[in-house]
């Protein structure tokens, strides 16, 4: 196994807010290792893009980062992200871990040329560095995501919107970040250029064998682009294993209603969706979170929250029908993934 | 047969620029009827700029076509007088894409469901016009006491979504346009939405025209599809023959960008021509810049429809063997 690059543990972030408090993110642990696609999903206002801004140190009042670290590197060059001040997670955002925000194809700036605004960033991380070469380095960003060149010289409203997102990933990856978290890059784009973008993603991402977190809801996408997937729902991450367990076993009976809730080619016309809505973060349901959706409820749901369990192919889950090592509890009713009916 | 909707041979043309007049073809000679008596679910796909949304705002009567003309019952739309044109607003009804958007903040649910009810003197009681918005509710899968008195921020977009077609079932139209109803919704909500338009279908005889990007759902929902490309039909035909043996090369490059949630159908088996935005011909196909089976004709000629199967046709040179079909008929591969 290669060396971990990422390693968040008990990642806990709150929202004072005048309704209450919320806490958006809950005790979230996570290991990733170098060369590795985290697909990380959920249903609106789980707490995904929380966690990712949590990460990049981005969380502004009235959120707060109230525990946990986030370690990025190897074991010769690592920072926890959490310990970090001002100045060094200025200088730690794009070199070791860059984020390429949700609708990042608007955040260009309209009147400036694409060119200035990579060199902007080159500048505020290798002050020493020369014209010249900074231009050379945009160029060569650029050229990775298969722009042309002369887009350097281009303004935003000349760029189609796939282009634009391809110039926000060429920005993320211009100081060879060891983790890129991408928040869903492809969610306004068309599934020819969704292709197009993401394809240049992994590209991008083999090239200088950095790890990217995916963040979205297409399961489908999620299925054809990354190595494992999380699960998170109202704050906490509720299962963490392989794409290939998640699609033809998935533990969790959230991940297993997301599962069957996909539409594909063999169950024309069935809908399964997930009844009940998700609950709102300030009045979260007791023990866990998903009990009042959960067509496998028992008793303790009810009450404790589920510790996580770990299986022996690495694999958490945090579920009461699992024991610590993610044995099924004997007596409790089997989670299969339902056979497709037509 | 009675029609319901048609559109003749319409064209609808954007030009812009003061001096050189650049002409953009939003949508170029479409027919399509849509007809009472059996509804049905046509699904219009493509890309954005492929001219669907221009398609949906046509068919609501919101733009005038420069060329053809759109016709509702057999009388052009703009030429009806204002008691049909009236009856027409009522009768067609739309959901739109952002469930975010359409609603007034201001006002809670039962005020933007009462609206409609009042405008179409729909019932004079409001004990009536109660019970009428509950059904509504219902039908769509919503519990009425958990949503009237609401305000809409203090819905899930979901619920919008779902109240946006009960607003619309309210009138009890004919035929309802949805443009890209689920395309902001959450993954895990959408299969709701879905559902519930297909029970507008089934319970209610509504036909519906779906318009979107997204051919999973389209494949889902409807029983025919549209296949736009730059404002000119690709491919047209019955939902199941065009997904599952798709015969356009645009079509095929479509369908095989899905990404399926499939670990058996991996991604990317026919290679992307050109990137987007180098692809502008004049004469000739319109998809002749991207295909990776171009013919030296393709550039020169516009393909007319082949009619490949007996229930789907496709605009290529590829499938000159087989008889053509007058763009006017598409509505015979759908009705069929």
């Amino acid at each position: 196994m290669t060396s971990a690059v990422l390693q968040v543990s008990d990642l806990r972030v709150t929202y004072y807010t005048d309704s209450g408090r919320t806490r958006a993110v809950d005790g979230v642990n996570l290991t990733l290792y170098a060369g590795e696609r985290l697909g990380l999903v959920g249903e609106s206002g789980c707490g995904k893009s929380t966690m990712a801004l949590a990460l990049m140190r981005m969380i502004k009042p009235p959120g707060r980062i109230e525990s946990g670290s986030a370690i990025v590197g190897d074991e010769t060059d690592n920072v926890d992200m959490l310990k970090l001040n001002e100045e060094q997670v200025l200088q730690a955002r794009l070199s070791r871990i860059a984020y390429i925000p949700q609708g990042a194809m608007n955040s260009l700036n309209p009147v400036m040329r694409i060119g200035v605004q990579m060199i902007d960033a080159i500048q505020a991380h290798r002050p020493k560095a020369t014209k010249t070469e900074m231009r050379e380095q945009a160029e060569a960003a650029l050229e990775s995501v298969e722009l042309k060149r002369g887009v350097f010289h281009m303004y935003a409203h000349e760029l189609s919107g796939g282009m634009k997102q391809r110039v926000c990933i060429a920005i993320g990856i211009l100081l060879s970040p060891k983790v890129i978290i991408a928040d869903e890059p492809t969610s306004a784009l068309d599934v020819v250029v969704q292709r197009q973008v993401m394809e240049t993603i992994c590209k991008v991402q083999e090239k200088i064998g950095a790890t990217v977190i995916l963040i979205g809801h297409d399961m489908g996408l999620m299925c054809q682009i990354t190595n494992r997937v999380a699960v998170m729902y109202a704050g906490k991450l509720v299962e963490l294993s392989t794409v290939r367990e998640m699609f033809t076993n998935p533990m969790h009976p959230y991940a297993k209603a997301l599962i069957a809730s996909l539409p594909n080619l063999d169950n024309k016309g069935v809908f399964r969706g997930i009844p009940g809505l998700a609950p709102s973060l300030l009045k979260l349901p007791s023990g866990c979170v998903f009990h009042p959706r959960c067509q496998y409820a028992m008793d303790v749901c009810k009450t404790t929250m589920p510790q996580q369990s770990v299986t022996k192919s690495g694999r958490y889950v945090y579920c009461h029908l699992y024991d610590k090592d993610g044995n099924q509890v004997s007596g409790t009713p089997l989670i299969k993934p339902e056979a497709v009916t037509n | 047969m009675a029609p319901l909707l048609e559109l003749r041979n319409v064209s609808k043309i954007y030009s812009q620029g003061l001096l050189s007049r650049e002409q953009t073809i939003a949508l170029d000679n479409m027919s399509l009827v849509l007809d009472d008596s059996k509804p049905s679910i046509v699904a219009v796909a493509g890309e954005s700029g492929s001219g669907k949304t221009t398609m949906s705002m046509l068919a609501l009567g919101f733009i005038e076509p420069t060329k053809g003309e759109v016709l509702y019952k057999g009388k052009n739309l703009y030429k009806l007088p204002a008691n049909e044109h009236l009856k027409f607003r009522r009768e067609v009804q739309a959901v739109f894409q952002d469930p975010f958007a359409v609603f007034n903040p201001f006002y809670t649910i039962d005020h933007l469901l009462t609206v409609p009810i009042d405008k179409f003197k729909l019932t004079k009681s409001k004990k009536q016009a109660r019970t009428m918005m509950e059904d509504a509710l219902s039908a769509v899968g919503l519990r009425p006491d958990e949503i009237l008195g609401r305000f809409p921020h203090q819905l899930s977009g979901g619920q919008r979504q779902r109240i946006s077609v009960a607003r619309a079932l309210l009138l009890k139209p004919t035929l309802l346009v949805a443009d890209e109803p689920v395309s902001m919704v959450d993954a895990s909500l959408r299969a709701t939405i879905l559902e519930s338009l297909k029970k507008l279908k089934k319970d209610y005889g509504i036909s519906i025209l779906y318009i979107t990007h997204d051919l999973t759902t389209a494949y889902h929902i409807s029983d025919s599809i549209i296949v736009l490309y730059r404002g000119g039909v690709m491919e047209a035909g019955d939902v199941d023959t065009v997904i599952k043996n798709p015969k356009h090369p645009y079509t095929k490059l479509l369908i095989d960008s899905i990404p399926w949630p499939d670990l058996k159908l991996r991604w990317g088996t026919t290679d992307l021509q050109a990137k987007e935005g180098e692809y502008k011909s004049t004469t000739g196909c319109r998809f002749a810049g991207r295909c990776p089976f171009v013919m030296p004709k393709c550039k020169e000629t516009v393909p007319p429809l082949f009619q490949t199967d007996k229930t789907r046709a496709a605009a290529c040179f590829l499938y000159e063997e087989n008889p053509q079909l007058a763009r006017q008929n598409i509505t015979e591969l759908i009705s069929a």
